[in-house]
Protein backbone atom coordinates (compact mmCIF):
# COMPACT_ATOMS: atom_id res chain seq x y z
CA UNK A 1 0.00 0.00 0.00
CA UNK A 2 1.42 3.33 -1.25
CA UNK A 3 2.08 5.73 2.19
CA UNK A 4 1.86 8.79 0.68
CA UNK A 5 -1.61 9.91 -0.36
CA UNK A 6 -2.14 12.00 -2.51
CA UNK A 7 -3.72 15.45 -2.03
CA UNK A 8 -7.08 15.86 -3.68
CA UNK A 9 -6.75 18.89 -6.68
CA UNK A 10 -8.25 22.29 -5.71
CA UNK A 11 -11.00 22.02 -8.59
CA UNK A 12 -11.29 18.78 -10.69
CA UNK A 13 -14.46 19.26 -13.56
CA UNK A 14 -15.00 16.13 -15.26
CA UNK A 15 -17.33 16.28 -18.49
CA UNK A 16 -18.58 19.85 -17.64
CA UNK A 17 -20.43 21.04 -20.26
CA UNK A 18 -22.51 24.66 -20.38
CA UNK A 19 -25.50 26.05 -22.91
CA UNK A 20 -27.94 28.95 -22.90
CA UNK A 21 -31.21 27.77 -23.52
CA UNK A 22 -31.19 25.28 -25.93
CA UNK A 23 -27.96 26.37 -27.34
CA UNK A 24 -24.96 24.43 -26.16
CA UNK A 25 -21.89 26.50 -26.23
CA UNK A 26 -19.82 23.98 -24.48
CA UNK A 27 -18.97 20.75 -24.85
CA UNK A 28 -18.13 18.13 -21.85
CA UNK A 29 -14.78 18.99 -20.41
CA UNK A 30 -11.98 17.86 -18.12
CA UNK A 31 -10.20 20.19 -15.99
CA UNK A 32 -7.86 20.18 -13.39
CA UNK A 33 -6.27 22.95 -11.21
CA UNK A 34 -4.33 21.65 -7.95
CA UNK A 35 -3.66 23.85 -4.90
CA UNK A 36 -1.33 26.87 -5.28
CA UNK A 37 -1.16 26.27 -9.35
CA UNK A 38 -1.94 29.26 -11.99
CA UNK A 39 -3.79 27.42 -14.80
CA UNK A 40 -4.56 29.48 -17.87
CA UNK A 41 -7.30 28.61 -20.28
CA UNK A 42 -6.43 30.00 -23.77
CA UNK A 43 -8.63 30.10 -26.98
CA UNK A 44 -10.50 32.04 -30.01
CA UNK A 45 -13.25 34.13 -29.82
CA UNK A 46 -16.58 31.64 -29.13
CA UNK A 47 -14.30 28.83 -27.67
CA UNK A 48 -16.82 28.28 -24.95
CA UNK A 49 -14.13 29.99 -22.30
CA UNK A 50 -16.32 32.06 -20.40
CA UNK A 51 -19.15 29.58 -20.60
CA UNK A 52 -16.53 27.23 -18.69
CA UNK A 53 -16.61 29.35 -16.09
CA UNK A 54 -19.97 30.20 -15.69
CA UNK A 55 -20.86 26.42 -16.08
CA UNK A 56 -18.09 25.90 -12.97
CA UNK A 57 -19.57 28.62 -10.94
CA UNK A 58 -23.05 27.81 -12.01
CA UNK A 59 -23.97 30.89 -13.51
CA UNK A 60 -25.04 29.06 -16.40
CA UNK A 61 -27.21 25.74 -17.04
CA UNK A 62 -24.74 22.51 -17.34
CA UNK A 63 -23.97 18.94 -16.93
CA UNK A 64 -21.25 16.79 -15.49
CA UNK A 65 -19.20 17.09 -12.00
CA UNK A 66 -17.11 19.22 -10.13
CA UNK A 67 -15.24 18.86 -6.84
CA UNK A 68 -13.52 20.86 -4.62
CA UNK A 69 -10.58 20.05 -2.49
CA UNK A 70 -12.05 16.07 -2.94
CA UNK A 71 -15.87 17.60 -2.20
CA UNK A 72 -18.67 16.88 -4.59
CA UNK A 73 -19.87 20.26 -5.57
CA UNK A 74 -21.76 19.52 -8.34
CA UNK A 75 -25.21 20.95 -8.39
CA UNK A 76 -24.78 23.59 -5.30
CA UNK A 77 -26.46 26.96 -5.91
CA UNK A 78 -24.01 30.14 -7.28
CA UNK A 79 -24.08 31.69 -3.25
CA UNK A 80 -23.08 28.30 -1.86
CA UNK A 81 -20.08 28.01 -4.05
CA UNK A 82 -18.85 31.51 -3.23
CA UNK A 83 -19.38 30.24 0.37
CA UNK A 84 -16.80 27.74 -0.01
CA UNK A 85 -14.01 30.00 -1.67
CA UNK A 86 -14.86 30.14 -5.47
CA UNK A 87 -14.95 33.25 -6.74
CA UNK A 88 -15.18 34.20 -9.97
CA UNK A 89 -14.45 38.11 -11.51
CA UNK A 90 -16.95 38.09 -14.01
CA UNK A 91 -16.05 40.01 -17.60
CA UNK A 92 -16.79 43.34 -17.86
CA UNK A 93 -15.86 43.35 -13.95
CA UNK A 94 -19.14 42.92 -12.61
CA UNK A 95 -19.07 45.90 -10.40
CA UNK A 96 -21.51 47.69 -8.68
CA UNK A 97 -21.73 50.92 -10.46
CA UNK A 98 -23.90 53.48 -8.65
CA UNK A 99 -22.01 52.08 -5.09
CA UNK A 100 -18.95 53.84 -4.06
CA UNK A 101 -15.83 51.52 -4.28
CA UNK A 102 -15.79 51.05 -0.40
CA UNK A 103 -19.08 49.30 -0.41
CA UNK A 104 -18.23 47.41 -3.52
CA UNK A 105 -15.31 45.90 -1.44
CA UNK A 106 -17.57 45.54 1.73
CA UNK A 107 -19.88 43.60 -0.95
CA UNK A 108 -17.09 41.20 -0.92
CA UNK A 109 -16.65 40.34 2.06
CA UNK A 110 -20.55 39.49 2.20
CA UNK A 111 -20.08 35.99 3.62
CA UNK A 112 -18.03 37.48 6.72
CA UNK A 113 -21.26 38.45 7.81
CA UNK A 114 -20.66 41.31 10.63
CA UNK A 115 -17.21 40.17 11.38
CA UNK A 116 -16.21 44.13 11.28
CA UNK A 117 -12.34 43.60 12.85
CA UNK A 118 -11.52 40.84 10.15
CA UNK A 119 -13.51 42.77 7.28
CA UNK A 120 -11.05 45.57 8.38
CA UNK A 121 -7.96 43.53 8.08
CA UNK A 122 -8.95 42.33 4.92
CA UNK A 123 -9.65 45.70 3.74
CA UNK A 124 -6.41 46.93 4.64
CA UNK A 125 -4.90 43.99 2.71
CA UNK A 126 -6.54 44.86 -0.60
CA UNK A 127 -5.82 48.55 0.09
CA UNK A 128 -1.75 47.69 0.82
CA UNK A 129 -2.13 45.88 -2.81
CA UNK A 130 -4.07 48.40 -4.77
CA UNK A 131 -3.58 52.05 -2.93
CA UNK A 132 -5.56 53.72 -5.44
CA UNK A 133 -8.21 52.01 -3.78
CA UNK A 134 -7.75 53.91 -0.80
CA UNK A 135 -7.75 56.72 -2.24
CA UNK A 136 -10.75 56.43 -4.20
CA UNK A 137 -12.78 54.72 -1.65
CA UNK A 138 -15.77 57.04 -1.76
CA UNK A 139 -16.24 57.75 -5.19
CA UNK A 140 -18.78 56.23 -7.21
CA UNK A 141 -17.40 52.50 -9.05
CA UNK A 142 -18.72 53.31 -12.13
CA UNK A 143 -17.13 57.14 -12.40
CA UNK A 144 -13.84 55.19 -12.33
CA UNK A 145 -10.88 53.95 -15.35
CA UNK A 146 -11.22 50.94 -16.74
CA UNK A 147 -7.82 49.87 -14.74
CA UNK A 148 -9.00 51.18 -11.86
CA UNK A 149 -12.16 49.30 -12.44
CA UNK A 150 -10.44 45.96 -12.78
CA UNK A 151 -8.13 46.61 -9.54
CA UNK A 152 -11.85 46.93 -7.51
CA UNK A 153 -12.99 43.61 -9.24
CA UNK A 154 -10.14 42.02 -8.10
CA UNK A 155 -10.34 43.58 -5.04
CA UNK A 156 -13.69 42.83 -4.39
CA UNK A 157 -12.59 38.96 -5.00
CA UNK A 158 -10.14 39.16 -2.47
CA UNK A 159 -12.18 40.26 -0.05
CA UNK A 160 -14.10 37.00 -0.34
CA UNK A 161 -11.16 35.35 1.27
CA UNK A 162 -11.17 33.45 -2.18
CA UNK A 163 -9.22 29.63 -2.07
CA UNK A 164 -9.71 29.70 -5.97
CA UNK A 165 -9.61 33.05 -7.84
CA UNK A 166 -11.38 32.64 -11.57
CA UNK A 167 -11.19 35.77 -14.14
CA UNK A 168 -12.74 36.35 -16.98
CA UNK A 169 -10.44 38.30 -19.28
CA UNK A 170 -8.89 41.31 -16.55
CA UNK A 171 -7.45 42.61 -19.64
CA UNK A 172 -9.92 43.52 -21.60
CA UNK A 173 -10.29 46.99 -22.93
CA UNK A 174 -7.20 48.03 -20.76
CA UNK A 175 -4.26 49.72 -21.75
CA UNK A 176 -1.17 47.04 -22.32
CA UNK A 177 0.72 48.86 -19.06
CA UNK A 178 -2.58 48.50 -17.31
CA UNK A 179 -3.44 45.18 -18.31
CA UNK A 180 0.50 43.71 -17.47
CA UNK A 181 -0.04 45.33 -13.79
CA UNK A 182 -3.28 43.66 -13.43
CA UNK A 183 -2.09 40.46 -14.46
CA UNK A 184 1.86 41.36 -12.17
CA UNK A 185 -0.97 41.30 -9.08
CA UNK A 186 -2.30 38.20 -9.85
CA UNK A 187 1.44 36.53 -10.27
CA UNK A 188 2.23 37.50 -6.78
CA UNK A 189 -1.34 36.67 -5.15
CA UNK A 190 -0.65 33.03 -6.66
CA UNK A 191 2.92 33.27 -5.44
CA UNK A 192 1.27 33.25 -2.11
CA UNK A 193 -0.61 30.33 -2.68
CA UNK A 194 -3.76 31.64 -4.22
CA UNK A 195 -5.13 29.23 -6.48
CA UNK A 196 -5.91 31.15 -10.12
CA UNK A 197 -7.79 29.78 -12.92
CA UNK A 198 -7.56 33.05 -15.96
CA UNK A 199 -9.39 33.14 -19.15
CA UNK A 200 -7.05 35.14 -21.33
CA UNK A 201 -7.18 35.88 -25.04
CA UNK A 202 -3.55 38.08 -24.61
CA UNK A 203 -1.46 35.02 -24.69
CA UNK A 204 1.66 36.43 -24.04
CA UNK A 205 0.74 38.05 -21.15
CA UNK A 206 -0.71 34.75 -19.43
CA UNK A 207 1.83 32.52 -20.64
CA UNK A 208 4.30 34.17 -18.23
CA UNK A 209 2.49 33.32 -15.39
CA UNK A 210 0.74 30.43 -15.89
CA UNK A 211 2.14 26.79 -14.86
CA UNK A 212 -0.14 24.79 -17.14
CA UNK A 213 -2.47 25.92 -20.26
CA UNK A 214 -5.93 24.53 -21.75
CA UNK A 215 -6.43 25.69 -25.05
CA UNK A 216 -10.21 25.88 -25.61
CA UNK A 217 -11.67 26.10 -29.38
CA UNK A 218 -15.67 25.33 -30.92
CA UNK A 219 -16.82 24.58 -27.12
CA UNK A 220 -14.05 21.60 -26.26
CA UNK A 221 -10.53 21.50 -24.87
CA UNK A 222 -8.13 20.86 -27.59
CA UNK A 223 -5.14 20.77 -25.29
CA UNK A 224 -3.37 20.87 -22.05
CA UNK A 225 0.10 21.83 -21.91
CA UNK A 226 3.12 22.84 -19.32
CA UNK A 227 2.94 27.07 -20.15
CA UNK A 228 6.99 26.48 -20.69
CA UNK A 229 6.65 24.48 -23.70
CA UNK A 230 5.09 27.40 -25.11
CA UNK A 231 7.24 29.68 -27.50
CA UNK A 232 5.07 31.68 -29.62
CA UNK A 233 1.71 32.32 -30.92
CA UNK A 234 2.53 29.75 -33.59
CA UNK A 235 2.42 27.24 -31.04
CA UNK A 236 -1.82 27.65 -30.26
CA UNK A 237 -2.45 28.40 -33.87
CA UNK A 238 -2.69 24.74 -34.58
CA UNK A 239 -5.08 24.14 -31.71
CA UNK A 240 -7.14 27.09 -33.13
CA UNK A 241 -7.84 26.01 -36.06
CA UNK A 242 -7.85 22.18 -35.84
CA UNK B 1 -8.47 71.43 -12.32
CA UNK B 2 -11.20 72.60 -14.23
CA UNK B 3 -13.04 69.09 -13.46
CA UNK B 4 -12.34 70.15 -9.54
CA UNK B 5 -14.05 73.19 -10.02
CA UNK B 6 -16.83 71.70 -11.76
CA UNK B 7 -17.44 68.82 -9.31
CA UNK B 8 -17.57 71.76 -6.53
CA UNK B 9 -19.88 73.78 -8.54
CA UNK B 10 -21.98 71.01 -8.93
CA UNK B 11 -21.61 69.90 -5.67
CA UNK B 12 -22.64 73.38 -4.18
CA UNK B 13 -25.51 73.77 -6.26
CA UNK B 14 -26.97 69.93 -5.04
CA UNK B 15 -26.11 71.90 -1.08
CA UNK B 16 -28.26 74.28 -1.88
CA UNK B 17 -31.11 72.44 -3.48
CA UNK B 18 -31.08 70.27 -1.05
CA UNK B 19 -31.74 73.23 1.67
CA UNK B 20 -33.93 74.98 -0.38
CA UNK B 21 -35.99 71.98 -0.60
CA UNK B 22 -35.80 71.74 2.61
CA UNK B 23 -36.93 75.20 3.73
CA UNK B 24 -39.62 74.65 1.10
CA UNK B 25 -41.21 71.63 2.66
CA UNK B 26 -40.86 73.30 6.47
CA UNK B 27 -42.41 76.50 5.26
CA UNK B 28 -44.94 74.23 3.41
CA UNK B 29 -45.87 72.41 7.10
CA UNK B 30 -45.51 75.67 8.77
CA UNK B 31 -48.47 77.03 6.38
CA UNK B 32 -50.52 74.12 6.40
CA UNK B 33 -50.40 73.59 9.98
CA UNK B 34 -51.72 77.35 10.71
CA UNK B 35 -54.12 77.44 8.13
CA UNK B 36 -55.73 74.30 8.65
CA UNK B 37 -58.45 73.16 6.78
CA UNK B 38 -58.53 70.67 3.52
CA UNK B 39 -54.70 71.24 3.45
CA UNK B 40 -54.63 69.35 6.66
CA UNK B 41 -56.25 66.50 5.39
CA UNK B 42 -54.10 66.19 1.90
CA UNK B 43 -50.93 66.82 4.27
CA UNK B 44 -52.34 63.88 6.35
CA UNK B 45 -52.89 61.77 3.07
CA UNK B 46 -49.32 62.67 1.91
CA UNK B 47 -47.53 61.38 4.79
CA UNK B 48 -50.00 58.06 4.73
CA UNK B 49 -49.03 57.58 0.95
CA UNK B 50 -45.66 58.22 2.61
CA UNK B 51 -45.07 55.62 4.78
CA UNK B 52 -46.43 52.90 1.75
CA UNK B 53 -43.87 54.46 -0.65
CA UNK B 54 -40.94 54.17 1.58
CA UNK B 55 -42.22 50.31 1.77
CA UNK B 56 -42.58 49.98 -1.99
CA UNK B 57 -39.27 51.74 -2.59
CA UNK B 58 -37.44 48.73 -0.52
CA UNK B 59 -38.81 46.34 -3.21
CA UNK B 60 -39.00 48.56 -6.61
CA UNK B 61 -36.37 51.00 -5.84
CA UNK B 62 -33.47 48.95 -3.79
CA UNK B 63 -34.02 45.85 -5.09
CA UNK B 64 -34.84 46.83 -8.79
CA UNK B 65 -38.15 44.43 -8.42
CA UNK B 66 -41.70 45.36 -10.04
CA UNK B 67 -44.87 44.61 -7.38
CA UNK B 68 -47.86 46.16 -8.35
CA UNK B 69 -49.80 44.33 -5.91
CA UNK B 70 -48.56 46.36 -2.44
CA UNK B 71 -52.15 47.76 -2.25
CA UNK B 72 -52.76 43.98 -1.13
CA UNK B 73 -51.09 44.57 1.64
CA UNK B 74 -52.62 48.03 2.49
CA UNK B 75 -56.23 46.21 2.51
CA UNK B 76 -55.04 43.97 5.10
CA UNK B 77 -53.83 46.92 7.47
CA UNK B 78 -56.81 48.76 6.82
CA UNK B 79 -59.37 46.27 6.64
CA UNK B 80 -57.89 44.55 9.90
CA UNK B 81 -57.95 47.70 12.04
CA UNK B 82 -61.46 48.33 11.10
CA UNK B 83 -62.39 44.72 12.21
CA UNK B 84 -60.11 44.30 14.91
CA UNK B 85 -61.07 47.99 16.46
CA UNK B 86 -64.90 47.90 15.51
CA UNK B 87 -66.13 44.12 15.58
CA UNK B 88 -63.84 43.26 18.71
CA UNK B 89 -62.76 46.87 20.29
CA UNK B 90 -59.60 46.31 20.13
CA UNK B 91 -57.30 49.59 20.83
CA UNK B 92 -56.19 51.11 17.76
CA UNK B 93 -52.59 50.21 17.86
CA UNK B 94 -52.90 46.59 18.94
CA UNK B 95 -54.74 46.50 15.72
CA UNK B 96 -52.19 48.21 13.83
CA UNK B 97 -49.51 45.75 15.02
CA UNK B 98 -51.50 43.01 15.10
CA UNK B 99 -52.68 43.74 11.25
CA UNK B 100 -48.86 44.41 10.21
CA UNK B 101 -48.00 40.93 11.92
CA UNK B 102 -50.79 39.05 9.50
CA UNK B 103 -49.47 41.41 6.23
CA UNK B 104 -46.26 40.14 6.78
CA UNK B 105 -47.31 36.34 7.37
CA UNK B 106 -49.68 36.96 4.28
CA UNK B 107 -46.80 37.86 2.34
CA UNK B 108 -44.10 35.40 3.21
CA UNK B 109 -47.25 32.85 2.08
CA UNK B 110 -47.52 34.60 -1.12
CA UNK B 111 -43.71 36.02 -1.66
CA UNK B 112 -42.40 32.64 -1.76
CA UNK B 113 -43.67 30.95 -4.65
CA UNK B 114 -44.48 34.39 -6.50
CA UNK B 115 -40.70 35.92 -6.21
CA UNK B 116 -39.39 32.91 -8.30
CA UNK B 117 -40.36 34.94 -11.03
CA UNK B 118 -39.20 37.76 -12.84
CA UNK B 119 -39.59 41.03 -14.34
CA UNK B 120 -42.79 41.31 -16.30
CA UNK B 121 -43.88 37.95 -14.71
CA UNK B 122 -43.28 39.16 -11.62
CA UNK B 123 -45.33 42.31 -11.92
CA UNK B 124 -48.23 40.77 -13.89
CA UNK B 125 -47.96 37.89 -10.84
CA UNK B 126 -48.37 40.64 -8.06
CA UNK B 127 -50.56 42.80 -10.33
CA UNK B 128 -53.28 39.62 -9.79
CA UNK B 129 -52.91 39.49 -6.03
CA UNK B 130 -54.02 43.27 -5.74
CA UNK B 131 -56.40 42.32 -7.88
CA UNK B 132 -57.68 38.95 -6.13
CA UNK B 133 -57.46 40.94 -2.73
CA UNK B 134 -59.80 44.12 -4.05
CA UNK B 135 -62.08 41.37 -5.36
CA UNK B 136 -61.80 39.59 -2.54
CA UNK B 137 -62.91 43.07 0.02
CA UNK B 138 -66.19 43.27 -2.75
CA UNK B 139 -67.51 39.83 -2.50
CA UNK B 140 -66.60 38.86 1.33
CA UNK B 141 -69.38 40.44 2.04
CA UNK B 142 -69.38 38.90 5.63
CA UNK B 143 -66.14 40.32 6.64
CA UNK B 144 -65.35 43.43 4.94
CA UNK B 145 -69.18 44.44 4.41
CA UNK B 146 -68.70 44.63 0.74
CA UNK B 147 -69.00 48.20 -1.47
CA UNK B 148 -70.32 49.74 2.00
CA UNK B 149 -66.81 49.38 4.06
CA UNK B 150 -66.54 49.90 7.79
CA UNK B 151 -67.21 53.59 9.36
CA UNK B 152 -66.69 54.60 12.51
CA UNK B 153 -62.97 53.00 12.95
CA UNK B 154 -61.88 55.01 16.27
CA UNK B 155 -58.79 57.33 15.75
CA UNK B 156 -55.23 56.42 16.66
CA UNK B 157 -54.27 55.95 19.69
CA UNK B 158 -53.78 53.95 23.25
CA UNK B 159 -55.64 53.94 26.51
CA UNK B 160 -56.83 56.91 27.34
CA UNK B 161 -54.39 58.37 25.13
CA UNK B 162 -56.45 59.16 21.50
CA UNK B 163 -55.43 61.80 18.20
CA UNK B 164 -58.24 63.23 17.66
CA UNK B 165 -57.15 66.87 17.09
CA UNK B 166 -56.47 67.31 12.98
CA UNK B 167 -53.16 69.49 13.80
CA UNK B 168 -51.87 66.41 16.26
CA UNK B 169 -52.57 63.95 13.35
CA UNK B 170 -50.40 65.32 10.89
CA UNK B 171 -47.75 65.94 13.86
CA UNK B 172 -48.50 62.32 14.61
CA UNK B 173 -48.13 60.62 10.79
CA UNK B 174 -45.31 63.37 9.79
CA UNK B 175 -43.61 61.40 13.23
CA UNK B 176 -44.39 58.10 11.92
CA UNK B 177 -43.42 58.65 8.52
CA UNK B 178 -39.89 60.19 9.27
CA UNK B 179 -39.39 56.68 11.60
CA UNK B 180 -40.20 54.98 8.67
CA UNK B 181 -37.27 56.59 6.55
CA UNK B 182 -34.86 56.63 9.41
CA UNK B 183 -35.57 52.85 9.34
CA UNK B 184 -34.93 53.08 5.47
CA UNK B 185 -32.04 55.12 5.30
CA UNK B 186 -30.26 52.80 7.93
CA UNK B 187 -30.92 49.66 6.07
CA UNK B 188 -29.91 51.25 2.58
CA UNK B 189 -26.67 51.96 4.03
CA UNK B 190 -26.60 48.38 5.97
CA UNK B 191 -25.28 45.02 4.99
CA UNK B 192 -28.59 44.14 4.30
CA UNK B 193 -29.69 47.05 2.28
CA UNK B 194 -26.17 46.64 0.26
CA UNK B 195 -27.23 43.04 -0.79
CA UNK B 196 -30.53 44.61 -2.11
CA UNK B 197 -28.39 46.93 -4.08
CA UNK B 198 -26.02 44.65 -5.45
CA UNK B 199 -29.30 42.18 -6.31
CA UNK B 200 -30.83 45.46 -8.01
CA UNK B 201 -28.09 45.46 -10.32
CA UNK B 202 -26.96 42.12 -11.12
CA UNK B 203 -28.81 39.67 -9.73
CA UNK B 204 -25.95 37.00 -10.84
CA UNK B 205 -23.57 39.54 -9.85
CA UNK B 206 -25.02 39.73 -6.08
CA UNK B 207 -25.16 35.42 -6.56
CA UNK B 208 -21.51 35.20 -7.25
CA UNK B 209 -20.64 37.21 -4.34
CA UNK B 210 -22.54 34.96 -1.63
CA UNK B 211 -25.66 36.94 -1.77
CA UNK B 212 -29.07 34.42 -1.69
CA UNK B 213 -31.15 36.08 -3.89
CA UNK B 214 -34.31 34.70 -3.44
CA UNK B 215 -34.07 35.29 0.94
CA UNK B 216 -33.26 38.89 0.09
CA UNK B 217 -36.18 39.11 -2.06
CA UNK B 218 -38.40 37.56 -0.10
CA UNK B 219 -37.17 39.69 2.79
CA UNK B 220 -37.62 43.05 1.03
CA UNK B 221 -41.49 42.21 -0.05
CA UNK B 222 -42.14 41.48 3.43
CA UNK B 223 -40.89 44.90 4.67
CA UNK B 224 -42.63 46.89 1.76
CA UNK B 225 -45.17 44.66 2.79
CA UNK B 226 -45.43 45.62 6.50
CA UNK B 227 -45.14 49.46 5.56
CA UNK B 228 -47.80 48.89 3.33
CA UNK B 229 -50.05 47.58 5.99
CA UNK B 230 -49.38 49.74 8.04
CA UNK B 231 -49.86 52.93 5.71
CA UNK B 232 -53.71 50.92 5.33
CA UNK B 233 -54.20 51.07 8.59
CA UNK B 234 -53.14 54.59 9.16
CA UNK B 235 -55.64 55.63 6.84
CA UNK B 236 -58.48 53.53 8.24
CA UNK B 237 -57.41 55.51 11.51
CA UNK B 238 -57.15 58.70 9.94
CA UNK B 239 -60.35 58.93 8.03
CA UNK B 240 -62.72 56.42 9.95
CA UNK B 241 -63.68 54.75 6.89
CA UNK B 242 -62.77 52.34 4.58
CA UNK B 243 -63.94 50.84 1.85
CA UNK B 244 -62.59 48.20 -1.13
CA UNK B 245 -62.44 51.45 -3.32
CA UNK B 246 -59.52 53.06 -1.17
CA UNK B 247 -57.13 50.10 -1.35
CA UNK B 248 -58.08 49.60 -5.39
CA UNK B 249 -55.91 50.33 -8.65
CA UNK B 250 -55.81 53.76 -7.98
CA UNK B 251 -53.72 53.16 -4.95
CA UNK B 252 -51.15 51.36 -7.79
CA UNK B 253 -51.18 54.14 -10.16
CA UNK B 254 -51.08 56.94 -7.44
CA UNK B 255 -48.03 55.33 -5.77
CA UNK B 256 -46.01 54.43 -8.47
CA UNK B 257 -46.36 58.39 -9.65
CA UNK B 258 -44.99 59.43 -6.19
CA UNK B 259 -42.19 56.98 -6.23
CA UNK B 260 -40.82 57.83 -9.84
CA UNK B 261 -41.76 61.99 -9.21
CA UNK B 262 -39.48 61.85 -5.83
CA UNK B 263 -37.13 59.25 -6.65
CA UNK B 264 -37.00 55.23 -6.67
CA UNK B 265 -34.21 54.31 -5.09
CA UNK B 266 -33.43 57.30 -3.21
CA UNK B 267 -33.80 57.66 0.97
CA UNK B 268 -35.97 60.82 1.16
CA UNK B 269 -37.46 60.07 -2.64
CA UNK B 270 -40.96 58.06 -1.71
CA UNK B 271 -41.76 60.76 0.70
CA UNK B 272 -40.78 64.07 -1.66
CA UNK B 273 -42.81 62.28 -4.24
CA UNK B 274 -45.93 61.61 -1.43
CA UNK B 275 -46.27 65.08 -0.57
CA UNK B 276 -45.75 66.73 -4.62
CA UNK B 277 -48.04 64.22 -5.77
CA UNK B 278 -50.71 64.83 -3.14
CA UNK B 279 -50.16 68.55 -3.74
CA UNK B 280 -50.13 68.84 -7.17
CA UNK B 281 -53.98 68.31 -8.06
CA UNK B 282 -54.62 70.84 -5.51
CA UNK B 283 -51.96 73.34 -7.02
CA UNK B 284 -53.66 72.62 -10.91
CA UNK B 285 -57.17 72.47 -9.49
CA UNK B 286 -57.31 76.62 -10.44
CA UNK B 287 -57.05 75.33 -14.08
CA UNK B 288 -60.80 74.15 -13.91
CA UNK B 289 -61.31 72.02 -16.33
CA UNK B 290 -58.23 71.41 -17.27
CA UNK B 291 -56.88 70.26 -14.48
CA UNK B 292 -56.21 66.76 -15.48
CA UNK B 293 -54.19 67.65 -18.54
CA UNK B 294 -52.07 69.98 -16.23
CA UNK B 295 -51.91 67.77 -13.83
CA UNK B 296 -50.13 65.15 -16.32
CA UNK B 297 -48.19 67.93 -18.00
CA UNK B 298 -46.47 68.94 -15.14
CA UNK B 299 -45.53 65.02 -14.03
CA UNK B 300 -44.51 65.03 -17.35
CA UNK B 301 -42.20 67.80 -16.99
CA UNK B 302 -40.82 66.46 -14.10
CA UNK B 303 -40.03 63.18 -15.30
CA UNK B 304 -38.29 64.77 -18.14
CA UNK B 305 -36.30 67.31 -15.96
CA UNK B 306 -36.02 65.16 -13.15
CA UNK B 307 -35.88 61.75 -14.68
CA UNK B 308 -34.35 60.03 -11.55
CA UNK B 309 -36.64 61.97 -9.61
CA UNK B 310 -36.92 65.51 -7.06
CA UNK B 311 -34.62 63.71 -4.45
CA UNK B 312 -31.60 62.83 -7.17
CA UNK B 313 -31.58 66.71 -8.06
CA UNK B 314 -30.33 67.31 -4.65
CA UNK B 315 -27.89 64.44 -4.86
CA UNK B 316 -29.97 61.88 -2.35
CA UNK B 317 -28.69 58.63 -3.29
CA UNK B 318 -25.57 59.41 -4.60
CA UNK B 319 -21.87 59.06 -3.76
CA UNK B 320 -19.19 60.87 -5.49
CA UNK B 321 -15.06 61.12 -4.78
Amino acid sequence: MDGSRQMPALLEVSGLSGSYGRVAALKPVDLRVEEGEFVTILGPNGAGKTTLLRAISRLVAGAGRVRFKGRDITGLPTHRLARLGIIMVQEGRGLFGEMTVHENLLLGAYGLGHRSEEIERRLEQVFDLFPKLRERATQVAASMSGGEQQMLAVGRALMAGPKLLMLDEPSLGLAPKVAAGILDTLGELNRNGLGILLVEQKAPLALKLAQRVYVLASGSVQAELPAQGIQSHHDLARFYFH
Amino acid sequence: MTLHASTFTRRGGRSYLAGAGALGIALLFALVFIKGGYLLTVMQLAMIYGVFCVGLNFFMGYTGQASFGQNAFAAIGGYGSAILCVQFGWEPVLALVASMAVAGIASLVVGYPTLRLRGHYLAMATFALGLITYDLSVQWTGLTQGYMGYSGIPPLGIGPFTVEDERMKLVCLTAILLLGLWISGRLRNSRFGRALRAISTSELGAAALGIRISRYKLAAFVIAALYASAAGSLFAHVVGFISPEVFGLQMVVVTFTMLYVGGVGTVLGPAIGAVIASLLPEIVRSTGRFQDTAYAAVLILMLIYAPKGLSALAGDGRKEG
